[in-house]
């Protein structure tokens, strides 16, 4: 969908008055919002996003998750322009397929993410608008989230947020997670089912406060055992 | 594949190609959405406009907001003992913190080091091609690659995208038959060997700080703690540096991890001292 200068600031109503000839051109991007999240834990990994799929004051959708199944231990979430992130799930895909043909074996989270941050430079000059976080277990069967800027700058982290209310959520998640800016806590590792919680609550709070977020909440579980999915319904307000 | 690849079976033309990627761009104009190209890397471009400011036109629509992961300051300098590198680790995308925990040294091998300013994605991609070419050199002529020739490749690799919007500082640092090397190179095609650099939007404090205590016969653990304040009182004054400061020292027989200090307790520590 063609976007319009309409809506500069999404959110803002727009001052209506001549401000003199404005020149209206062709995007090939659009941003189509929701949140993704993904936590690491010892022997667990998360992946959360909300379902919505908006265009500037439109909801198209109330039911488009952003996780995608990779492997059997990897999980990517997307968020940004959702065409993007179609074609680039599918490359990924077709890639991965690639890998298993011609070496015998699935890849792994690690070797996934060098990938993906190859794919994402090749269109170093076009970029895909997609904000990528991949979530599953390395190969020691610990927990692994890696983040990825749209042209492919990527490290590994324990817990990160990405899409349209990340800049909520990451002081949250370094507060409770992190441990960061708090005296005199004791570091508790992370448990899967504190963790799952805590994503929960986590969306339930940007669901209040980002328009973009809400309807509902996908959350894929990796462990050794395999990829374990829960829908939890937010504010569709 | 990769047998293929190293055992060198080609004809001139086709091993210039390899090495000197920067010969010849592979820009198509024609969005290649299955880049597939798992020998030679194909960059997609967008149609009739100029690829440095595409972005920032795409950035003024519809609420789409493409920030890349940019900011840094970096330092590195040769004295009697080896070369000091010492990073910070802050990145920014916008205004906003992406993260506060990168590593912006890429260890290459165990006797070179690049450091990484500017696009974070330009760095990364760049300097691990670096690390491959590298390492093919190395497995092709037997003999390991000079700090002179690999900053020289990784300097062509840029002048082949000259003028298109790469943003990238960086610093090869390595010991090798003439002893400790440090050169500095750039986007633009840039490269310079000296004494010491430092790159990045704090780059002017660091040169201050290190201008002013440096000397060519510092002991080592002088050397470090004068590469710790200078990206300490860099990361104190601008914005866009933060988080730990990373030091690595290139000896004789390879590199070590010198240390990972937070900022804050750094500058805690130095303002005890300074009133």
């Amino acid at each position: 969908m063609l976007s319009s200068n309409a809506f500069v600031d999404p959110g803002k109503m727009k001052d209506y008055h001549y401000t003199g000839p404005v020149e209206h051109r062709f995007s090939p991007y659009s941003f189509n919002g929701g949140t993704v999240l993904a936590v690491a834990g010892e022997d667990f990994a998360i992946v959360a996003s909300d379902t919505r799929l908006s265009e500037g004051y439109s909801i198209h959708s109330r039911d488009s998750p952003k996780c995608y199944k990779l492997t059997d231990t990897t999980v990517i979430g997307c968020s940004g322009f959702h065409g993007d992130c179609l074609t680039l799930t599918k490359i990924i895909d077709a890639r991965l397929k690639m890998y298993k043909h011609s070496n015998n074996k699935t890849m792994t989270s690690g070797a996934i993410a060098a990938m993906l941050s190859t794919i994402l430079y090749g269109r170093r000059f076009f970029p895909y608008y997609v904000y990528n976080i991949i979530g599953g277990l390395d190969e020691h069967g610990k927990g692994a989230v890696y983040s990825f800027d749209p042209v492919g700058s990527y490290q590994r982290d324990t817990y990160k947020a990405g899409g349209s209310a990340s800049a909520m959520l990451q002081p949250l998640l370094d507060n409770q997670i992190g441990f960061k800016n708090m005296e005199g806590v004791q570091h508790v590792p992370l448990t899967q089912d504190k963790a799952v919680q805590l994503v929960k609550d986590v969306f339930i709070s940007a669901a209040e406060r980002d328009v973009y977020t809400g309807d509902a909440l996908r959350v894929c579980i990796i462990t050794k055992e395999g990829i374990s999915e829960q829908t939890v319904p937010l504010r569709k307000d | 594949m990769a047998l293929f690849q190293v055992s060198g079976l080609k004809s001139y033309a086709e091993l210039r190609e390899q090495i000197l990627p920067a010969r010849q761009t592979h820009l198509f104009d024609r969005t290649n959405h299955y880049n597939f190209g798992t020998k030679t890397q194909e960059f997609a471009v967008p149609l009739g406009v100029d690829p440095s400011g595409f972005l920032g036109t795409c950035s003024r629509d519809g609420g789409v907001s493409i920030d890349l992961n940019h900011g840094t300051t970096t330092l590195a300098f040769k004295f009697r003992h080896g070369v000091i590198v010492a990073v910070d680790s802050r990145a920014s995308a916008g205004r906003y913190l992406a993260s506060n925990d990168v590593n912006k040294v890429i260890e290459i091998n165990p006797y070179l080091l690049g450091t990484m300013s500017g696009s974070a994605a330009d760095c990364q991609y760049w300097e691990r091609l670096l690390a491959k070419e590298c390492r093919l050199y190395r497995l092709r002529s037997n003999h390991r690659i000079s700090v002179a020739a690999a900053s020289k490749l990784l300097c062509n690799m840029m002048l082949g995208y000259r003028g298109m919007g790469l943003s990238m500082g960086s610093m090869i640092c390595g010991w090798d038959k003439e002893g400790p090397g440090l050169y500095y190179v750039d986007d633009r095609g840039t490269r310079l060997s000296g004494r010491m650099f430092s790159t990045g939007c704090g780059s002017s404090y660091a040169y201050g700080v290190v201008d002013s205590g440096y000397r060519e016969d510092m002991a080592v653990e002088e050397a470090y703690e004068l590469g710790r304040r200078g990206i300490a009182h860099a990361t104190h004054r601008d914005a866009y540096s933060g988080g730990a400061v990373n030091m690595y020292h290139m000896q004789q027989d390879g590199w070590i991890k010198v240390c990972k200090d937070d900022v804050s307790e750094l500058i805690h520590r130095y303002r005890k001292g300074m009133f």
